[in-house]
Parts: C-alpha cells; sequence; structure tokens
C-alpha cells in the first residue's frame, strides 16, 4: 500500500502534490481502539472517499485530519507540515457531521461570522457568502433563522460555510445526509466543478456506494482499519466485481 | 479582528434570547425587592404603650402614625400580654422604652421615631434632654438585618447570574459542536477566551450597573461610602463570575450538569460572605474562607457601603479578586486544549 511520493517541479520550486500525508495513525478513547495504524496520502485535484459503516472511525479519522482531535501514534502533514497548524488551518473548509451552527443566527449572520474569523475583505467576503449561498442554494433563505431551516438546509448552510474562506482542501463529513437525491446531484457536480476547475483537493466520508463512485480514490474503513484503497475501478477489477459494494463485502471478509 | 467577530456574534445571540436577558437583568432585582420587604418590615402598624408620659411627646408620637394604647403596669409582661412592639414609661424624669424586638427593623423603627419625637419635644421646649433607657426583650438594638445583608447579596447576584450565564453559553458552543467547529477555523485559543470575556462582560457591566443603582436608588440601601467603588468591585466580582463559568463549563456536558455546580460552587460561598460572622469559625473552616471569591468582594462591599471605606482600605480585597480572574481566565485557555493541541 506504500505509495510513491511524486514530486511536480514549476520554475524550479518544488511543489509537494501531496496534500495530506496520514503517516501511521493510531487513536483510542479509552480501552476502545478507534483508529488503527491508518496510513494515506492525498494528492491535489483528487477527490478521496472514505468509506465505511458508522462507527468505523471516518469520523475521528478526518478530526485527526483537521487537527481537532490528536493521534495517540503516528501523525498527520498537511502541505508536508505537521498537524494542528493554524496558518494550515487557514487553507482547510471543514464540515462536521452535525450541523455545528448559531440557531439564533440567521442563515447570512452565520455565514458572514464564520468568514470573518479569516482574513478576507469586506467586498471580497460578500462575494464569497453570495458565492457559497448560491452553490447550496440558500440565497433566498439567508435571512431566515437557521433555528427555522430543515435539516436538509442546515446540512448545505455548513457546506456553505466550510466552502465560504475558498479553502485549498475541502473536508467533508458525510455532507450529504439528509440531501434530496436532486440536490445531491447538484452538489456533487459542484465538487466536481471545484475539483476540476479550482484544483481543490477533497476528502469526503459517506457510506453511500453511489457516492464512492464518484470518487477518485476510495479507502475502505472498517473497525478503525484501512482495509483497501484505490480507485474504483481498480478496486473493482481487483476483486472481479460489478459494484463497490461487493469489493466492500469481500475485502471485508479477508479482513476479518 | 476575529475577537471582535467573536464578540459581535456573542452579543447577537444574547439580544435575541430575550428571556436570558431578563433573568440577567431583572431577576437580581425582584429577589433583592423581595428580600427587602422581608427583612425590612413595615413600620408604620408599629403599636406601642404608653404609661405615665408626657402628653405633649404622646402627641407627637401620634403624628408619626405610631398606634398608643395606654397601659397601667409598665414592665416586659404587658408587652407580651397586650401584644404590643414596645412600651414608653416615664420613671422619675428617664424615659425608658422597652422593646418587643421579634423583628428588628420593627424595633428599631420605633426607636427612631421615638428619639425623633425627643428630639422635637426638646427644641419645642428646652432644657434638658431627658434621658432614653432602651431595653430588649429579645435580641439587642444592633440588628438592622437587610442593612447588613444587602451588599452581600447584591455581590451574590452579580456573582450568581453572570456564572451561570456565561458558563452556559459557553457550554453551549460545546454541546450545539460550534466549539469544535470553530477549532477548525485558524482561531487561537486565548481569542475565544478574550471574546468571551468581553461579550459577556459587557452584559455583565449592564447588569452589574442596573443592580446597584436599584438597589441604591429604590431600595435605599445604606451607602456610606461611593457608589463608583460599589460598581467597581462588583464589576471585578463579575469577570471571576464569568471566567468561573466558562472554566467550569468544561467540565459539564449539559446544561443540568451545569445547574449541578451551583450548589457545589455558588451556594458554599454564601457562608462565607459575611452573612455569619466568619471569625467565630474553626480555623479550617476560615481557611476554606480565603479561597472563596465572594468572601473578598463581601469584604470590600460591606466596607464601602456600610463603613465607608475607601479604596485604599478595600485594595487588598480587590488585589484578591484580580488574582481570581486571572488565574480562571488562563485555566480556561488551558481548559480548551481538549478540543485542540495548539
Amino acid at each position: 500500500m506504500e505509495v510513491h511520493k511524486p514530486f511536480i517541479f514549476r520554475n524550479g520550486v518544488l511543489l509537494v502534490s501531496i496534500e495530506i500525508d496520514v503517516k501511521g495513525v493510531s487513536k483510542s478513547y479509552g480501552k476502545t481502539k478507534v483508529l488503527r495504524d491508518i496510513h494515506l496520502q492525498i494528492q491535489r485535484g483528487q477527490i478521496y472517499g472514505l468509506i465505511g459503516p458508522s462507527g468505523s472511525g471516518k469520523t475521528t479519522l478526518v478530526k485527526l485530519i483537521v487537527g481537532i482531535d490528536s493521534a495517540d501514534e503516528g501523525d498527520v502533514e498537511v502541505f508536508g507540515i505537521k498537524m494542528p497548524n493554524l496558518d494550515l488551518l487557514q487553507d482547510i473548509g471543514y464540515m462536521a457531521q452535525s450541523d455545528a451552527l448559531y440557531l439564533e443566527l440567521t442563515g447570512y449572520e452565520n455565514l458572514a461570522f464564520f468568514a470573518s474569523l479569516y482574513p478576507m475583505k469586506k467586498t471580497e467576503m460578500k462575494k464569497r457568502i453570495a458565492y457559497a449561498a448560491e452553490l447550496v442554494k440558500l440565497t433566498g433563505e439567508l435571512k431566515k433563522k437557521v433555528s427555522a431551516y430543515s435539516g436538509g438546509m442546515k446540512r448545505r448552510l455548513s457546506l456553505a460555510i466550510a466552502l465560504v474562506h475558498d479553502p485549498k482542501i475541502l473536508i467533508l463529513d458525510e455532507p450529504t445526509v439528509g440531501i434530496d437525491p436532486e440536490l445531491r446531484l447538484s452538489i456533487w457536480n459542484e465538487l466536481m466543478h471545484l475539483k476540476n476547475e479550482h484544483q481543490k483537493t477533497i476528502l469526503i466520508t459517506t457510506h453511500v456506494m453511489d457516492e464512492a463512485e464518484k470518487c477518485d480514490i476510495v479507502a475502505m474503513v472498517r473497525n478503525g482499519a484501512l482495509i483497501k484503497n484505490g480507485s474504483p475501478d481498480d478496486l473493482k477489477a481487483a476483486y472481479g466485481a460489478n459494484q463497490l459494494e461487493e469489493v466492500f463485502l469481500q475485502a471485508g471478509r479477508e479482513q476479518s | 479582528m476575529r475577537v471582535q467577530a467573536l464578540i459581535k456574534r456573542i452579543i447577537k445571540q444574547m439580544l435575541r434570547d430575550k428571556r436570558t436577558l431578563a433573568l440577567l437583568f431583572f431577576a437580581p432585582l425582584i429577589v433583592l425587592t423581595l428580600m427587602y420587604f422581608f427583612f425590612n418590615g413595615n413600620g408604620n402598624e408599629a403599636e406601642i404603650g404608653i404609661a405615665d408620659v408626657d402628653k405633649r411627646l404622646v402627641a407627637l408620637l401620634e403624628e408619626r402614625d405610631i398606634h398608643i394604647e395606654y397601659v397601667e403596669a409598665a414592665d416586659s409582661q404587658t408587652v407580651i400580654e397586650a401584644e404590643l412592639d414596645g412600651l414608653l414609661t416615664d420613671e422619675n424624669g428617664a424615659l425608658k422604652l422597652i422593646l418587643l424586638n421579634d423583628d428588628p427593623s420593627v424595633a428599631r423603627s420605633i426607636l427612631v421615631q421615638v428619639n425623633q419625637a425627643l428630639l422635637m419635644q426638646n427644641a419645642a421646649v428646652g432644657g434638658d434632654a431627658p434621658t432614653l433607657e432602651t431595653d430588649y426583650i429579645y435580641g439587642s438594638g444592633d440588628t438592622e438585618f437587610f442593612d447588613v445583608l444587602s451588599p452581600v447579596l447584591i455581590g451574590f447576584f452579580v456573582f450568581f447570574f453572570v456564572f451561570l450565564i456565561s458558563g452556559i453559553g459557553l457550554l453551549k458552543e460545546r454541546t450545539s459542536g460550534t466549539l469544535e467547529r470553530l477549532m477548525a477555523t485558524p482561531i487561537r485559543r486565548w481569542e475565544l477566551v478574550a471574546a468571551y470575556l468581553a461579550g459577556f462582560g459587557l452584559f455583565a457591566v449592564i447588569q452589574t450597573v442596573i443592580v446597584v443603582s436599584f438597589s441604591v436608588v429604590v431600595l435605599d440601601v445604606v451607602l456610606v461610602g461611593s457608589i463608583w467603588h460599589v460598581i467597581l468591585t462588583n464589576l471585578l466580582l463579575a469577570l471571576v463570575a464569568l471566567s468561573l463559568g466558562t472554566l467550569l463549563s468544561s467540565f459539564a456536558s449539559s446544561e443540568f450538569q451545569m445547574v449541578q455546580f451551583i450548589p457545589i460552587i455558588v451556594i458554599p460561598q454564601i457562608f462565607f460572605a459575611g452573612i455569619f460572622p466568619v471569625e467565630g469559625m474553626a480555623e479550617w473552616l476560615q481557611g476554606i474562607g480565603r479561597i472563596m471569591p465572594i468572601y473578598y468582594a463581601a469584604d470590600a462591599l460591606k466596607g464601602v457601603m456600610y463603613k465607608g471605606l475607601g479604596l485604599a482600605d478595600i485594595s487588598r480585597d480587590l488585589l484578591a479578586l484580580c488574582i481570581f480572574a486571572l488565574v480562571f481566565i488562563v485555566l480556561n485557555v488551558f481548559a480548551l486544549k481538549k478540543h485542540r493541541k495548539l
């Protein structure tokens, strides 16, 4: 599973194209082992999917990468710098699994508050807020208090907040839970657009197999261990399967 | 910049939560007013017995809304049997006032009225003022409970409400996941603590000014010293409450658990606030008192409001409060490490 580190030179400057490097990370809560020796590398402009059942450790891994939890063993590096690092957080847009929103405030106020935590000019901020809101189709609802939002609207607002400061890396924990199929499709189209046009790196967790199909690389997580990773097509070929779901089940059997 | 954004957000949230605002600003006033009426009974209902007293003096007393009852025998027994609040007799030129004193405020009110009547009669008649000897059936003369209690109460209510509301404010940030979300932004831990202190501090300042002004202007609590010193002391106490509330909220996982800190952290402090004489306590108990912020605040407040002490006299108490606040603030910054190491 050891991946060769590709380097890109531009104008004589070394650009490390591996943006997220997870090096042998383990984590326990009390006596429960949540993560076991996880290694993974995510390249610039990739959509990297973490797939696995709930309780498999996806969220913990994501939190370690963002730096809001610390590993017992191993390191996480982003742009070659060890996390947590305050400057690097500037380049990361994080969407938590639970909607972390201020219910007393309106959608706009939530966006404006989080945007103002990053260095940004007023005019740029307004543009970014408008862009992020439009992306998740919330423009018409921004004046409403979040307490009046539906579950799906809160999810979309959380996604907009993750995008509002134009980060290089997006880390999205179950972004499409509770969102209707049509909007889910439009969000995925937008993620593809962000990846293709703006070379954003996107780490996404999901337990929906058809979303995993859309990722460049899929990593299967089970019981805190990364059991298989690769592009969806490679994985299917390796197992002679038509669907990722079969791969997941077979790989799971191998592990146990 | 980030601190400013946070402060703005905290203020907005507070302003939208009208009930919490009402609790912060008006609940202390209601409780203080109730206490005031409980401890300061209405002196106008006082009824005293009169035996062998100058008629002019009696007339003056009647003008002052005191019910007069003429009695034969002049001793304590008469007072109790006739259900009087006091009894005034003239024993060979020396006036003697027996006070029931089952309610210190009533007794004091009678004493004041009789004294004033005596002064007026003296001014009219001239000559030596007759001496007034006072006897108490229950207790003694130096009990005016609310006057002693009110500086302590003002401090206590400021502490209590600021503690609760700031603690629950930060707790909400934790339980809703927004604190973790904030930690995924480049915000520094001290920035968060500073913003919480400033945002909630603003409301604490408003509350302190309202409570102190209400007590002094409306409830007419004794204030010998400067009102600014009272406000200053209360502001420092509010800062202690604010930093302690946010600190303890990191050890609570729900609003209910935050409320559980009240009997453990808040109530015991009342015992060391000087409502009960601290000097009479066992030495180890006095030692505990020294680690209670309210002990110092109450000492300073009583000093200013009751004894009329100046800033220099209460500077040690104020310094102690500053140290408490500083320690709690630093601990707050460390407590946030739970969410992000950096």
